[in-house]
Formats: C-alpha cells, sequence, structure tokens
C-alpha cells in the first residue's frame, strides 16, 4: 500500500491545479472549523485508537493538532482516511492537511506542500530479547531486516547493502515476524521502535539512534494561506513550552528535539501517556475464556458497524448491477447495431480493469470534471458500474437460454416485444442466472472492502483497525470472518428459495444452468 | 377472408418464396404440403409475419399489409394489427414454460387485450374444456403430454379469438396416438367454422379432413385442389412422384 501511496502523491504532483482561487481552509464546515486527516490504524504513537476505550483517537501528533488549533482559534475535526488516499484527499478538499509522520523527503515534498518539520527523530533497531550483536547499522550486513515500505530506514538499508530487507505495510507484521523468527532485526523510527519493541516482554531496542529525519505537516500545494498560520502557531508551541510537554507526556522528547528547538530546558513532567498506553496494553493481553470473551464483546458494536456499512455498500450497489446489467443484457441481445456496441465496449472495459482503480478512478478523478462524490456514493456507484458488467453477461447467457420459439410464440400472440421480454423471456433467463448472480453477490461482499480505500469504514477496514490496536490478527479475523459469512447466508437462502419459485414448472433445469 | 399474394422471400440469393399466393374462404380447412424445405412453413409465417417476406401482400379481415424490400417500423405496426386476427400453433407447442396451463392461455388476452381478470380466466377455462384439458388447468406445461401441450397451445391461441388459425406442422413431434388428439380437436374446430391453414405431413388428416389441398414444392405451388381428387389423380408430375414416395 505504501507503493501506492507515492504512486497517488505523484498523480496529484502531475494533476493539473484546478482551483484558481485558494480555499484558505479546504473541507472546512465553517470558518472555525479545522478538518484534519490521519490513517488511524495501528500508528501508534502517532495517531491510533485507544486500546481502553475503542472509540477514542488519541496519539501525540492528535494532541499537537489540537494545541495548535487552539492557538488558532479554530476546532480540530479528524478525518480518518486509508494511508494511500491521505494525500490525494488533500486535493479533493475532503480536510485541510494531514499529520501522519510523513518524512519531508525530496520526494514528498514536490507533491504536498510541509509546515515546518513538528519533530525530529532518528532510527532505531529492534531485536528479539535473546538476541546479542547487532546493534550498529553495520552489523545489519548479511541478516534479515523488517522495515516499512518507502521510508527512510528502508532508503538506509538499500544504501548499506549485503541486507535482506523485508518491506512491510504495517509495522505489526514486522514485529510478528521478528518474534516468530522470519526476521533478525528490525530498524523502524525511533517512535514505533519505542512504542512497540520497547514495550513488549520479548523485544529490545538495541544501539544508538541512527541517521535524523524530520515529520511535517502536509497541506495541499495552494493552501500555502493555512500553511502559514499553522507554521506561526507551531512557532509559538515550540517556544511556550507546549510542544515539549506534549511529547515529554508521550516519553518522545529526545536529545534530537532539544537541538531542533533549542529548548534545553529540562522540566519535571511525567509520562503520563506512555504509562496509560503500557498499562492499556498490559492488561489487554491477558488470558483465559473470561477474558477473551469479554474483550471480543468490546469488540461487538465496531464489527456491526463495520457490517452494516458493507451491507449498505453492497447491497445498494447490487441493485444498480442487477438494473444496468439487465438494460445492458438487453442492449446486446436485442438492440440495435450501436446500442449493442456501445454495451460491448461497456462491459469489456469494466471486466478489462481492476475494480480498485475504478474505486480510486470514480472518487479521485471525477473531481478533474466538476464529478465530486461523497465516499459513500463513490463506493456503491464504483461498485455497481463493475459488477453490472459482470450481471450484463451473466443476463446474457441467460437470454441466449431461452428457446427462439418463446418470442416467437409472444409475437404470434400480439405481444409487443417488451412484453414478450418481461413477461416470457426475462422470467425465465432470470431462473437461469439465479445461482450465478448468488455468486457474484457474495463476491461483491467482499469486494466491498476495497472502498476502505476511499474511507469508508466497512468490515475488512475495521478487522485491520481491531488486529493492528490488540496484535490479534486470529480471533478478530474469526470474528470479522464470522461476520461476512452471516451477512452472506441470508441471500444464499434467499436465492434458494428464489430458484424454487421460479424453478416451478422448470423442473428439468433445476440443479444445473 | 385471408388473401395472401405474390409472396417471395429468399435467404442469401437462395429463392425460398417465388411468389406464392393463397385465397381462403371463410371456415376453411387448407392444409399446405410438400417435401421438407420446399417453403411451406416459411409461407405460412410469412402470413403473420414471424417472418418479413421480401415482397407480397397480405390482407386478414380487413387489414392489408403489402411490403416490398426492407421492414419498417410502419410495417411492424401494422404486422401488429394483422396479428389479432390470426391465431398459430407452433411444432414445438412453445408453451411458457414458468406458467401454468391456465396462466398461458389467459396471459396474452390480459395483456394485450386488457381484457379483466376474471373474465380471461373464465373464457380460458372454457377453451381448455373444450380441448380436454379442464382437469390439468394447473399444471405446469412440463406436467403435460406432448398432445395435451399441443392442445394447450391450440387453446392459448384461441384464447385471443383469431379468425383464423395457423399450424405449422402441429403433430410431428408427436406419436400417432397423441397426434390424433389434436387433430380431432382441429376437425371440431372446423365443424364450428373455424378458418384453419395447416402445414403438415399427415397425408391422411390432408385428404380427410381438408376442404382443399396445396401442393408446394420450389417455393411454388405446384398444385392445388380438392384433397380426394388430387390424392387420387395428381395432375402434375412433381405431385404424382411426391405422392408415390409416401404411399
Amino acid at each position: 500500500m505504501r507503493a501506492l501511496f507515492s504512486l497517488l502523491m505523484l498523480l496529484v504532483f502531475l494533476a493539473p491545479q484546478l482551483h484558481a482561487e485558494p480555499v484558505v481552509v479546504p473541507g472546512a464546515k465553517d470558518a472555525t472549523d479545522l478538518p484534519w486527516a490521519s490513517d488511524g490504524e495501528a500508528n501508534v504513537p502517532y495517531v491510533f485508537h485507544d486500546p481502553a476505550h475503542e472509540s477514542r483517537i488519541t496519539g501525540f501528533e492528535k494532541d499537537l493538532v489540537d494545541a495548535l488549533a487552539q492557538k488558532m482559534h479554530r476546532k480540530a475535526r479528524f478525518i480518518q482516511n486509508d494511508w494511500d488516499g491521505l494525500i490525494p484527499g488533500l486535493s479533493r478538499d475532503l480536510y485541510a492537511m494531514v499529520v501522519d509522520g510523513i518524512e519531508m523527503t525530496p520526494e514528498h515534498k514536490a507533491a504536498v506542500l510541509f509546515s515546518r518539520p513538528y519533530y525530529v527523530t532518528s532510527e532505531r533497531i529492534i531485536l528479539r530479547k535473546d538476541e546479542t550483536g547487532l546493534d550498529t547499522l553495520e552489523a545489519l550486513k548479511n541478516h534479515k531486516v523488517g522495515t516499512l515500505k518507502d521510508t527512510t530506514s528502508e532508503r538506509m538499508l538499500h544504501r548499506l547493502g549485503g541486507v535482506t530487507i523485508s518491506s512491510y505495510e504495517e509495522e505489526t507484521n514486522a514485529f510478528s515476524d521478528l518474534r516468530n523468527g522470519r526476521l533478525d532485526a528490525i530498524l523502524l523510527d525511533a517512535p514505533i521502535a519505542l512504542y512497540y519493541g520497547a514495550i513488549s516482554d520479548d523485544m529490545k531496542l538495541v544501539g544508538e539512534p541512527i541517521g535524523s529525519m524530520e515529520y511535517g505537516i502536509a497541506f495541499s500545494q495552494n493552501n500555502r494561506a493555512l500553511r502559514d498560520q499553522v507554521d506561526a502557531a507551531l512557532g509559538e508551541l515550540i517556544k511556550d513550552g507546549t510542544l515539549h510537554h506534549i511529547l515529554a507526556r508521550w516519553n518522545l522528547w529526545t536529545p534530537l528535539m532539544a537541538n531542533y528547538t533549542g529548548d534545553m530546558s529540562e522540566p519535571n513532567i511525567a509520562p503520563d501517556e506512555w504509562n496509560r498506553y503500557r498499562e492499556a496494553m498490559a492488561s489487554s493481553t491477558g488470558s483465559g475464556w473470561v477474558f477473551l470473551a469479554r474483550r471480543y464483546a468490546g469488540f461487538l458494536p465496531l464489527v456491526g458497524q463495520g457490517a452494516l456499512m458493507t451491507l449498505a455498500v453492497s447491497g445498494l450497489a447490487m441493485i444498480i448491477a442487477v438494473g444496468l446489467g439487465l438494460l445492458l443484457a438487453l442492449a446486446r441481445h436485442y438492440g440495435a447495431a450501436p446500442l449493442r456496441f456501445v454495451a460491448g465496449v461497456y462491459v469489456e472495459i469494466v471486466r478489462g480493469t481492476p475494480l480498485l482503480i475504478q474505486v480510486l478512478f470514480i472518487f479521485y478523478g471525477l473531481p478533474a470534471f466538476g464529478i465530486r462524490l461523497s465516499p459513500f456514493v463513490a463506493g456503491v456507484l464504483a461498485l455497481g458500474l463493475n459488477y453490472a458488467a459482470y450481471e450484463a453477461e451473466n443476463y446474457r447467457a441467460g437470454l441466449l437460454s431461452v428457446p427462439r420459439g418463446q418470442m416467437e410464440a409472444a409475437i404470434a400472440l400480439n405481444m409487443t416485444h417488451f412484453q414478450a421480454l418481461r413477461l416470457v423471456i426475462v422470467p425465465q433467463a432470470f431462473r437461469t442466472v439465479v445461482p450465478v448472480m448468488t455468486n457474484d453477490f457474495i463476491s461483491l461482499l467482499k469486494d466491498s472492502s476495497l472502498v476502505s480505500v476511499i474511507t469508508l469504514t466497512e468490515l475488512s477496514q475495521t478487522y485491520v483497525r481491531l488486529s493492528s490496536t490488540y496484535y490479534d490478527y486470529f480471533g478478530t479475523g474469526l470474528m470479522v470472518g464470522a461476520a461476512y459469512l452471516l451477512l452472506g447466508l441470508p441471500f444464499v437462502r434467499l436465492a434458494r428459495m428464489a430458484e424454487r419459485r421460479l424453478g416451478r414448472g422448470m423442473g428439468g433445469m433445476t440443479g444445473h444452468h | 377472408m385471408l388473401q395472401a399474394s405474390g409472396i417471395a422471400k429468399s435467404y442469401g440469393g437462395n429463392d425460398v418464396l417465388r411468389g406464392l399466393s393463397l385465397d381462403v374462404e371463410r371456415g376453411e380447412l387448407i392444409s399446405i404440403i410438400g417435401p421438407s424445405g420446399c417453403g411451406k412453413s416459411t409461407f405460412l409465417r410469412c402470413l403473420n409475419f414471424l417472418e418479413h417476406p421480401d415482397a407480397g401482400s397480405v390482407r386478414i379481415e380487413d387489414v392489408t399489409l403489402a411490403c416490398q424490400g426492407s421492414w419498417s417500423r410502419a410495417n411492424e405496426a401494422q404486422a401488429h394489427r394483422l396479428r389479432a386476427h390470426v391465431g398459430m400453433v407452433f411444432q414445438s407447442f412453445n408453451l411458457f414454460p414458468h406458467r401454468t396451463v391456465l396462466e398461458n392461455v389467459m396471459m396474452a388476452p390480459i395483456q394485450v387485450k386488457r381484457v379483466a381478470r376474471e373474465q380471461a380466466q373464465a373464457i380460458a377455462c372454457e377453451l381448455l374444456e373444450k380441448v380436454g384439458l379442464g382437469a390439468v388447468k394447473e399444471r405446469y406445461p412440463d406436467r403435460l403430454s406432448g398432445g395435451q401441450k399441443q392442445r394447450a397451445a391450440i387453446a392459448r391461441a384461441l384464447a385471443m379469438k383469431p379468425s383464423v388459425m395457423l399450424y405449422d406442422e402441429p403433430t410431428s413431434a408427436l406419436d400417432p396416438e397423441l397426434s390424433e388428439e389434436v387433430l380431432s380437436v382441429m376437425r371440431a374446430l372446423d365443424e364450428d367454422g373455424m378458418t384453419q391453414i395447416v402445414v403438415t405431413h399427415d397425408m391422411r388428416f390432408a385428404r380427410a379432413a381438408s376442404d382443399r389441398v396445396l401442393y408446394v414444392e420450389g417455393g411454388e405451388v405446384v398444385e392445388s385442389g380438392d384433397p380426394d381428387l388430387m390424392f387420387a389423380d395428381p395432375k402434375d408430375a412433381r405431385t404424382r412422384r411426391f405422392l408415390r414416395t409416401l404411399l
């Protein structure tokens, strides 16, 4: 996904700048609103879902944005977006700024406007507790090392050479692989290393901090006004010690930060947030049936919400797919030549391109033509238009399966073409396509997970979020899997009933199509 | 009451019909016979324009459709008017398998003629009774024998109150004893004064039941006339050869 992120950043960079007049705070509801986005999955300690209260957003970046908003007399409003969609969302004016540990690399600087750095940090090495040595960058040579895709640490390892690099999209996956021995070491940004590596009993941080890099707040290129406001506010936060205070509470104040800010003071600030997180994690790593049952029961509302979203998106998309699919099939089967051609081209284009591209295109691409759809509408539309092509082919096969004599008999009875289709042909064709439609709906249900890339939190997204917060891929996986099955089952039953009902009088056709 | 003249049709340069004409009196039963591929079925299907002739005209009751060249929207509208007077029965029955026998018979009157449902049902029940299917009217077509299916198809066509019935080899798909069920229905209709045109291979029926027989070969009417005279003493050599091979 990080590769996709870079790709989308590049797209944004290349896209023509369509707004003649800069909008000071895009996506804002009023002058006091400050909408900002981050990827709240895992992402500890940046922006994440509090493990003690799953619906609460926390993290040092969250505290920073709140402090900035206060200085600017605005109200911060958090918008969850997938990592890949963060920057495209800026140019779509879904929000005014992105705060998500984005490194101020030259590539990124080409795509977005950055504030001054709000955090300076370095890379750290994490090992299993029993491991020794490997405490310098040089020592990592000839070992298997994990890192995140498209990060400074990954580039460091590439430059070093001789390292077997595994690049991950989620840091939690890297840590599981270190635990189970697939990796010898992990090289990551110090905050992640601290909050994942230093907290667990079976891992440790070793060696000195390596190198240095900066995180900046990202704005869209034409939003200089807001960037300047934020820079001014950030400067004040540094000067009055608020930033120091926030970072110290998260145990993230370092000599590098003292250097950067010139603030050499050492006030006595308790690392409350750091402690709170450690306690929350300690209490969430219990065992026994009662503990697990209570934890999973706590997940139910979130899983339920995700399931509702999945069902809504899939259900509406299927309605579009069935309606449009039938029209396309009729156009291809009975339409005049130009209509047949257009329908044919539609089906081939839609079937021949990946659904993910279609989803991104409709959400991020269409605004270039002035069509701005909400994430929900875009998701439903993308899935519906995509599946319409498959349904069209399915129905066409169904129409072909109806003998020619049926149409002739209807015409001989003086029905119009339309009456013949409605009363005679389509009902019979429908009977043969129901089993395939059931399959399609179930795969639509699963494909709806792709709409998570345009900020919709459905079942899969819920899984990613829960599992990466609790490092529990197994139990939450079973839960979410069960939710998908439960969503699909009623449709399988409904389809069986429809088959039986429609199948009356067509006994010879039951069981195959 | 039915007048077809100069019906011509070709497929890919192959002349299937070379200007056939036919005049039918009200109440007549006419059989069209001839070797396979002679064009007799195509001719029958041209009478209600399931097949679009390249040239020729058909008049049924007060509706006339003359066509020349390509098929137009106006032609289709006129064909729709003309079909209101014509019922058709197919070799392969073509009942609607997703509807019961009763629904098959009721569908067109309700949908096409906007007959009230109760009335359509009354007419359908009466017709099904008449063709001997009163007991099976709630069944789906796949639960009927071939003979029953064809009688249901006849009832379905009759429900539209046509003034002429066209039959395209109505018994060719049936065993002889089942054929008889169908043929006796057709004889009964003849006695009621129905005008009927039958494309058939059943020479016994053609000879015994028809008022007139048409012998078609090579897309032309070779000979037509009284069945007994024609079967006993065909005038044309081609007719003679065809009848001899059958007997």
